[in-house]
Formats: C-alpha cells, structure tokens, sequence
C-alpha cells in the first residue's frame, strides 16, 4: 500500500509587508490563496478531478479567514467544486504541516494528488485576532508557564548565550544573502507576479528585503519584548520559574532580528507516480520523511532541534546526510540555537535569507520555504534538504525532501 | 433566637436585621443562610410587603463567612466532601439570587421587590457579598468601617457571588484590587469606587434605605447582568481589549504569586471562566472554584495560619491565664536607635506614653524623628491628620535623663547587642523604675538567662525580640529565662496586644525560635555557594517555594559582618560541636572582599549608586566556580526549606517551642516562610511525614548528618501521624 510522494511543483505569491501600507492589504486572503492555487493549475496544468483536496494552513481563522478557508479558496479558484478543501493550524508551521499531511495521505494511499500550502493576511488579519486559551485561561496559561513568542526567543539567547551583537549578525547576513538571491533572478522560478482582476500589476517582488541593513542600524533599535518582560505584566519571571538557573532574561530582538510581519501564499503539488503519469508531469522531488514534536511551551521556540534529531532518526539518517537547510528566521535566536546544536555549516543554512529579510505569513511560510529549499537543491545541484519551524506553544516540524 | 429576623413597618417596609445572639460581629453560617432565606421568602409571599431593607443590630454589619461552617462542611462529607460543600455553597447562591431576582415576573418587567442593604459599619466578605445581592446598597458614613472582600488574604477567594458580581459590576481590571488584592475601603471611597451607592448619615441610614425602598422603580430592580445586550466592562476574554485584560491579569498575578497560592489561580479561573457564561451558570463556576480552594490543603493551612491561630495568639492562648490585665500605659525604651526609635513609633501610635532614652539628648531627639517621618508620610497619604501627629508625638519623651523612668509600667530595652552595655543600663534602669514594672530585653540573639544575670529581680525580666522594620513587621517574639515570672510574660503580651502586633511566647535557647530557623537557611545558601550552585538557581528557588527574598539577598540585608559574627560566636559557644560547614569560606571571603552587604552597596548582589540591586556579584564565581552540571532545582529546595523547618521541630522537641501553632503563625509572619503552606509544622503535614523523613533521609545521605529526620518525625511518621492531629491544644475555631 505504501507509496512515494512526490512533489511536481510549487509556487508562492510575493511577499508584502504585512500593514496596511503593504501592497497585498488591498487583496483579500481567499483571492490570494485563490490566485496561488490558479498559478499552480496554470503551471502544471493538472487536471482537478485527479486532486483529492487542498490542505491549507492558515493561523488566525477568523474573518474572512474563517469559516473553512481552504474551501472557500478552491470556490474561488478555477479549480472543480469536486476539489474539497480543509484548513489546518500548526501555528508558524501550518503550510509545512499541509505538506506533510498531503505528503502522509499520498503515502498511505488515500488518493493521488493534493495541493498543500498555506496563507495569512497579517495586514488583514492580524495576529492573535483568533484570542486563544493558552494565554488568557488561567488555569492553562499558569500550568505551562506562558509568556509570549518574543520572550521565549529571548529566553533561547539568554540561556544558550546568543548575544544581541550575534543575532544582529545574523539579521544583517539574512538581508544580503536575500537580496542577493533576489537581484540573481533566484526566487523567480517560484514567485508569480500577483495582478488584479483587469490584469494590472500589484506586486511581483518580495518587498520588504533591507539589503542595506547594517550592524550600525541594527544596533539603535529598541529591544522589543523588554517591557513586557521586565516591567507589565512581568513574563520574565514566569520564564525564570522554568529556568530557575537564569538570574534575568536578556532581551536581545527586536523588529530587525526578528521576521517581519508579511500577506502572503505558497502551494505545493503533491501526488503518487501515477498523479504524475495520469496529467504528464516529471517529479521535482521525493517527500523522503516527515516529522513533528511537541516541546516544553516556555522555551517554546527550540522545536527544529529535536524534531530535526527525530526525522533524522525516523529515516535513518545523520545531520551529515543534509545538504541544504531551510530553518523559519522566526528569530535570529531560533537560527543560532539550531545551528549551534548540530554545528551546521552557514554554508549550507538558510543561503537565501529568510524571513528576517522577506517576511513571514505565518500559515503559508511552511510552503514558501519548501519551495525556496527546493529551487536552491535545483540551483545548486544538491540531493537532500530539510526544511523545519519552530512553533507557537512549544512545537516542531520538519520534512526531508530529495532530488527525484 | 434566629441571626435574622424581620419586622414590618406601616409603610409595608420589611426590616431585616442581622443579629447574631452571643457574638460580636455578625458571622453568616448555615443556619443563618437558612434564616436569611426565611426572611426572603416571607417578604415575597406577603401581598403587604413592599420590600426589604437589610440591616444589622450590631456595629458592624458582618465579619465574613463563620469558618466553622465551612469547615463542618468538609467534616460532614465524608467521602466526598467537594459534594457537600459545593451543595452549601450553591444553596448560597440561591438565597442571594432570589434577593437579586426581586420575585420579579421578568416578562412583564414587573412585581419585583426592591431590597436595599443598610451597612451600619465594617462589611467583609459574605457581608457585602450579600450586599451586592440587594438593589442598592447605603453605607453610614463611618470612615472607620471596612468593606470589601479580603478572603485573599487567608487563602481563599469571595465565593458568594462576591467574584461573579464584582467581575460584572467593574469589570476584570476594575475589580481586580478588590479581588486579588483583597483591598478594603472606608464607605465614602467604596462610594466612589462604585461598591456602595450612597453614603449617609449613620442616624438616617434605615430611614434613607426605607425611603430608597418605596420609591424604587421596576427599573431600579434589574441587574445590569439581568439585562438584554449587557456587555462587561472591559470586555470578554475574546473581545480585543477584554484579551490584553485577561492575558495581562493572568500574567502578572502568576509573575508575582511565582504560583504557589492556588487561591488566586482559582480566583482568576473562576473570573475567566465566568466571563464567557451568563449569570447563574459564572455562579456556579464560582463555587466549582471556591469548593476546590476549600478542599485544597494550602488553603485550610493559610486559614489556619493567619486567621484562626494568628488570632487564637492575639486572644492570649499563650498567656498565662490566672493573671489580670497587665496593659501598660507609659514605657520606657532604652536605645533610641533603629530597633528602640521604632519601638517608641509603635507605642506612641497605639496611644502609649514613652520615654525613649539615649546617651545623648541629639540621639534621642533622632530617634524620636522617625515617628514624626512617620507621621508626615501618613498625613501626605492622608492616613492621619496634623492634630494627630501633635497627639503621638506628645507621647513621647526623648531624653538622657533615667529619672524621667520613674512611673512607667515596662522598660524595653533596645541598646547595642552587647551583654555589658545591656547589663549596664538594666542596672541603671532597675535603680528607678516601679518596683512592679517589668524589665523586658530586646535582642535577637543574646540568650535571656544570661542577661538577666544583671537584673536584681529576674522573675521581672523577659525577653521581647522585634523585628525590623518594626513598624511593618507583625510578630514579636517573647522569650522566658529561666527565670522569668507569669507576671513578666502576661505584661509582655498585653503590650504586644495593645501595639496590635502578634505574639509568640518561647523558652530560652540560642537564637529562641524565628533566628534558630532563619540562620541555617542563609547556612544552606552558602554552603551551596560553595558547591558551585548557581547562585541564581539558589535565589529563584528560594522564590519560587514562596519565600519573601531569596537567602543570599536576605545575607545582604541583614549584613555579611553579622552572619561572620554569628559564625564566630556560634563556633566558640559549640567548639567541637560546631559542624563544619564550606559556607564559612563563602562568608569569609565576601568578608575580607569587604563586601558586608546593602548597607555599602556591595555583598552577594552588586548595586548601583543610589543602593538599587542591580544584579548577582559576578565575582563570587572567581572565587566558587559554578559547575557545569546544576542540581534539580527541588532539591535545591527541599535543602533550603527543610534546613529551616527541621530546626523548627528540633526546637519543638527540645521545648523551646510549646506550641506548633506559635511555631507556624512565627514563621509565617516573622521571616515570611513559605506563607502558602500554613508555616513548617503544618507543611509537614500536608507533605506527610513519611515522606518528609524519606526527603531528609535522602538529603543527610548526600548533604550531611544536618538533614537526619528528627526523632519525634521519625515517630510520627511510623504512626501515621501529623502534627496538627497530635498536638493541637484544644481551642475553639472561630471567625
């Protein structure tokens, strides 16, 4: 029964910035996911009655992001009314997460084809407009030792001595690697060129790439989470009473070191060899694992290292066997931490930026960094990567892709 | 006679009066649930009556809830009493909710009764609880009454509808210091806070509340709560700005509670829960959460600790039956310094007269300038008044002259720490003082005995440990010599009584009780120093078990010289005996660094120029190298807690302490022990002594013999027993 899953293709919208003076905060999230859903069709040119669903992640399912977004995007599209849809929220990593479901009922042979990504219209929707109970219930919140994201990446500098002049460092590496990658023509293969209804152009870039940035400018910003965390309400001590080794929580990001808020879309094809065959496409790659783990909810954000050690040990592997690496820029923190434990080669990690640089929608990054990890596998004629995020409430996911 | 009862006037205005027989303060019990529900239900089933006007016979309107009650609640459930409990307090509920509904026929909008609550005085707890219930709520305006609901202070929570109503009324933020800080208020601030509506005139206040009653609209009888499209102030938990609340409330109280009182998590639940849920379905949430508080361990223990045996003290269970009231009226303080000037403060406020005496007039006079500090600070907070201010500080008499000792009732003594000096003045003051006055020594660490040596009238000699601040800080430990008389004692704790302190009554051993305990925990904290504990993880863990401050900043405050001379008093008195300690070579070198704590802005923390803490000193790990490896953060614990409880049962098995209740209220209120466990003896007993003797036993077998379970632990542990079951003297629980 067991199957390979392959993906034919992916593609993304660009990114914007994720305010309201960003250029994707006039399209609606449904049009944004309707249109990255129309590309892909456009690109490969599969026919619908062959895919089974579209698995799509998205966050903050409220608003116009409620109400089943996956599905109300398929109705959007051109896509059949027989293509069913589902949203799924694996926080940050929701659009991996879509991959790694499509990829599992490929797999295990529940249909041939899926389309999986994701979105999130942060300029539409923002952020925590969903509320949820792990911050406000105390009975939840006081068990786990909440605090929000930005204190836990602290808390990961703090305890494992990333100082602010290292993830400052590495904010300023992301930039250039990214707009060097940009200005190289090395996102095109992925990202289309988002046009309105009368086939105008909005935006065919991703816009929020600072090469300029430098250490100098970098190092006049205003910690961001230092007030939530010293002063009102005091996360820092709730983050010590996990880390009760720690004198004070060291609050090294801020809006530069950090990823960007970002509207954007990314969708992968996936299907069986026979998906492929059926509609006269050539597999770019193998879906070879998949992984996810639960972590301690503090710390929150230290899930790729273990769930990287899991997937590596699930399909007997070794750190070594990964030429590439795409790990989410979430905060510079996460990077470090990741690159810290497994002593991986700068060389090798998030070599065309990351969402420090370009922005992060939180439900569609997953699938952005698959596509970008696989466009770079192609460029630079590597076997195998792995793509992996941290995530919301202590968690990790990750996915190994090989050249097919 | 019923606590209520109900007369009906002319106008067809029931009086409802709360009258408890034989008691001072109003306290609500079952049966007086059941009375009050009498009372309601007649006022709705007689044609005749208009309405109600609840009211009390007594000064105050009422105390709170009767403990008895709820503890014959959990007494009387058997295997489950959560169920029995949980029924009382919906029953509760009930009575209060019918007073809301008003018998009102909510279709029409019509034949309700209104019920206004008239506060004579002090209403706590259940007392505005039931207020809150009535349809407006008058208060005489006597700025020495109390309302509010203060059940945080003792482990617990308003859970008569108390949390629900003022959540609704106020909204999270707007209730939350009434909740979570259990503020009380005098009636003209609770008016402006929005808890009462109007404030009168104590003689018109039935009269007004009548008024109030007769002409109340159908209108005036509908709880904002009751009405169609009521939205909570400041929003629901998942409205935008009702989010950052909730979120920031959860936060903050977690951050500062290091979450070890389950009062107020179960508090914030029963807030958080009860926002997202109509009315009658909040209440019964709020009694899920109050059942659950009263069935959790550290809850019965705080009750105990800080209300029922905090106040049995007060009362005098320590006191020496057989003799009369020894209450003073002029003291003398010898010392006018830090210890001495405060004492004369707390005297002085308490309407005392006292002659404070120095060698010189100029440190007599500066002693006495802390009261008038303390006076000025409460007229700018508008806590006193200039005419009081005259009044306190005409009581005291600061002076070099003894003579001026001629007619006082008591000597406190608070000169250096010095047997000779002490000897000195006891003397000097003994040549003129009453020859009924009693001597009473204030020292924290010279054994009693000793100094009465230099008394011509031992049986008149005590000791009185303050603590400093001792404006602020609650306990006064009493220490008997060998010597000392009942006479002596029984003076001893009427003065603690009359300056409103409490106190604890112990023999004469080195260091008495509170400093025989607090010293190994800054002994435990150095040695672990030396070990290569992280001096951080030391100071958290301290924290999070509850402590006040962790042991290193308590070294710095207290100075790193006393704890040098502690060390080298304690080795001389116990030679051999003395257990070596690497702690010591902690203490000597911050010594030698002359890092001797706060007061030069240098010891284990570091500090900036205008004496703020700024952090850890880094260079204690030059000197102790912290290891890779850090121990689990509960044996951290375990060493720092059990360190000072087994001193607290060695000093019970040796006599120095006669009552474990005078051990747990002394702990809990003199060093700030662990507060959420009731104090050392009663968290033996929610940790159970066996398995109390398997922590030591596992601790002396890597830290040293100092952690072997003491005997009488040993014993009870092999029985089964606790210490609150075998040891409690007979005594009534009473609110």
């Amino acid at each position: 029964m067991a199957q390979d899953a392959y993906i034919y293709d992916t593609t993304r919208s660009p990114r914007g910035k994720g305010k309201p003076d960003g250029s994707l905060h006039e399209v609606s999230a449904v049009r944004l996911s309707a249109e990255t859903l129309n590309v892909l069709q456009a690109r490969t040119g599969f026919d619908s009655a062959d895919v089974d669903d579209v698995i799509w992640g998205n966050v903050s399912q409220v608003g116009e992001q409620g109400g089943c977004l996956a599905r109300s995007a398929v109705l959007c599209s051109d896509l059949d009314q027989s293509v069913a849809g589902v949203s799924v929220n694996r926080f940050c990593a929701s659009g991996l997460e879509a991959v790694n479901m499509a990829a599992g009922q490929v797999m295990g042979g529940q249909g041939q084809g899926y389309i999986a990504g994701g979105v999130e219209s942060m300029s539409r929707v923002p952020m925590g407009s969903d509320g949820g109970a792990i911050a406000a219930d105390p009975t939840l919140a006081m068990k786990v030792c909440f605090v929000p994201q930005g204190i836990s990446a602290d808390l990961i500098a703090t305890k494992y001595g990333y100082s602010r002049g290292m993830c400052d460092e590495y904010a300023v590496q992301s930039q250039k690697r990214a707009a060097r990658a940009q200005k190289e023509g090395r996102f095109s293969r992925s990202v289309y060129a988002l046009k309105d209804q009368n086939g105008l152009g909005i935006l065919d870039h991703d816009e929020m790439i600072r090469g300029a940035t430098d250490m100098q400018g970098l190092s006049t910003l205003h910690p961001s989470f230092r007030d939530m965390g010293e002063t009102m309400p005091g996360f820092d001590r709730i983050a010590i009473m996990k880390y009760p080794v720690l004198e004070k929580i060291e609050h090294v990001h801020h809006a530069g070191n950090s990823s960007g808020i970002a509207d954007g879309a990314g969708a992968v094809l996936i299907g069986n060899r026979e998906f492929g065959e059926k509609n006269g496409l050539r597999p770019r790659a193998r879906i070879r694992g998949t992984a996810r783990i639960g972590t301690d909810p503090t710390i929150m954000l230290t899930g790729p290292v273990p769930v990287t050690e899991k997937i590596l040990k699930m399909n007997g592997m070794a750190i070594s066997d990964i030429d590439l690496f795409e790990v989410n820029e979430a905060f510079a923190a996460v990077v470090l931490r990741f690159q810290d434990h497994f002593d991986v080669d700068m060389d090798k990690l998030n070599v065309n930026g990351g969402a420090i640089a370009m922005g992060h929608p939180l439900g569609g990054t997953g699938a952005i960094l698959l596509g970008t990890l696989l466009d770079e596998m192609e460029r630079s004629d590597k076997e195998t990567g792995l793509a992996t995020l941290c995530i919301g409430s202590g968690m990790g996911v990750a996915t190994i892709i090989e050249r097919a | 006679m019923a606590d209520f009862t109900m007369t009906t006037g002319d106008d067809g205005v029931a009086i409802i009066t709360w009258d408890c027989p034989g008691k001072s303060m109003n306290v609500m019990s079952e049966a007086g649930f059941g009375a009050l529900d009498d009372c309601v239900d007649a006022v709705l089933e007689d044609d005749a009556i208009k309405g109600a006007v609840i009211t009390s016979a007594k000064k105050y309107f009422a105390a709170g809830m009767d403990l008895n009650t709820l503890a014959g609640w959990k007494a009387r459930g058997g295997e489950n009493p959560a169920r029995v409990i949980f029924d009382g307090i919906m029953q509760g509920h009930n009575v209060l909710r019918k007073i809301e509904l008003a018998g009102m026929d909510f279709k029409t909008g019509k034949g309700g009764k209104p019920f206004a609550a008239a506060l004579p005085g002090t209403a706590l707890g259940i007392g505005l609880e039931i207020s809150l219930a009535c349809h407006r709520i008058f208060a005489a305006d006597n700025p020495k009454a109390k309302i509010g609901l203060p059940e945080i202070m003792v482990g617990l929570f308003p859970g008569g509808g108390g949390t629900t109503r003022m959540v609704r009324k106020m909204g999270v933020m707007g209730a939350s210091g009434y909740l979570l800080e259990g503020k009380t208020l005098e009636p003209a601030k609770a008016r402006a806070a929005g808890m009462v509506d109007e404030v009168v005139p104590a003689d018109a206040l039935p009269d007004a509340a009548r008024a109030w009653v007769l002409k109340a609209k159908d209108a005036d009888l509908v709880k904002p709560w009751d009405q169609k499209g009521y939205r909570m102030p400041g929003g629901t938990p998942y409205h935008p700005a009702g989010f950052m609340a909730f979120a920031g409330a959860v936060a903050m109280v977690h951050s500062k509670t290091s979450g070890v009182y389950p009062a107020a998590q179960a508090l914030l639940a029963a807030i958080y829960e009860g926002a997202l849920v109509p009315f009658d379905t909040a209440l019964k949430i709020e009694a899920r959460w109050f059942t659950h508080v009263l069935m959790n361990p550290s809850s019965a223990a705080m009750i105990n600790a800080l209300f029922i045996n905090k106040g049995a003290l007060e009362k005098g269970a320590a006191r020496p039956a057989h003799v009369p009231d020894q209450s003073v009226k002029k003291i003398g303080v010898l010392g006018a310094g830090m210890m001495g000037a405060g004492i004369a403060l707390v005297a002085a406020t308490a309407g005392i007269g006292v002659v404070l005496i120095d060698r010189t007039q100029e440190a007599a006079d500066r002693g006495k300038s802390c009261t008038e500090h303390y006076m000025d600070k409460g007229i700018r907070r508008k806590k006193a008044t200039p005419e009081q201010k005259k009044q306190v500080l005409g009581l005291i008499r600061a002076t070099t002259d003894f003579d001026a000792l001629r007619d006082v009732d008591l000597i406190v003594e608070a000169v250096f720490e010095d047997p000779a000096i002490k000897a000195e003045v006891t003397k000097k003051a003994e040549a003129i003082i009453p020859q009924d006055a009693t001597f009473a020594t204030n020292t924290s660490t010279l054994p009693i005995t000793g100094l009465a040596a230099a008394s011509q009238r031992r049986d008149q000699f005590v000791g009185m440990h303050f603590f400093s601040p001792v404006d602020k800080m609650m306990l006064v430990e009493i220490i008997k010599g060998r010597e000392t008389g009942a006479h002596a004692v029984a003076r001893a704790l009427d003065f603690v009584r009359q300056i409103g302190k409490t106190p604890i009554v112990v023999n004469d051993a080195r260091f008495f009780y509170a400093n025989r305990c607090i010293i190994p925990y800054g002994g435990e904290a150095h040695r672990m120093v030396a070990e290569g504990i992280a001096p951080a993880l030391i100071e958290n863990a301290a924290r999070h078990m509850g402590m006040p401050i962790g042991p290193l900043q308590l070294g710095d405050e207290t100075s790193v010289d006393l704890a040098m001379k502690i060390m080298t008093a304690t080795k001389a008195a116990m030679g051999n005996t003395c257990p070596a300690s690497d702690g010591d070579k902690v203490i000597t070198t911050l010594f030698e660094a002359g890092r001797l704590g706060r007061k030069v802005n240098a010891g284990f923390y570091t500090y900036d120029e205008t004496g703020r803490r700024t952090g850890l000193w880094p260079g204690l790990a030059d000197h102790f190298a912290v290891m890779e490896d850090q121990p689990d953060v509960t044996e951290v614990q375990h060493r720092l807690a059990l360190v000072q409880v087994l001193e607290a049962v060695h000093a019970f098995e040796e006599g120095v302490l006669e009552d474990i209740r005078e051990g747990d209220v002394g702990a809990v209120l003199g060093w700030g022990f662990m507060p959420w466990s009731g104090g050392p003896f009663s968290w033996l007993d929610m940790l159970g002594a066996e398995q109390a003797v398997g922590i030591c036993e596992g601790l002396a077998a890597t830290h040293g013999d100092r952690f072997n379970p003491p005997a009488l632990l040993k014993e009870m542990a092999e029985k089964g027993e606790t210490f609150y079951a075998r040891f409690t003297p007979a005594a009534p629980a009473s609110a």
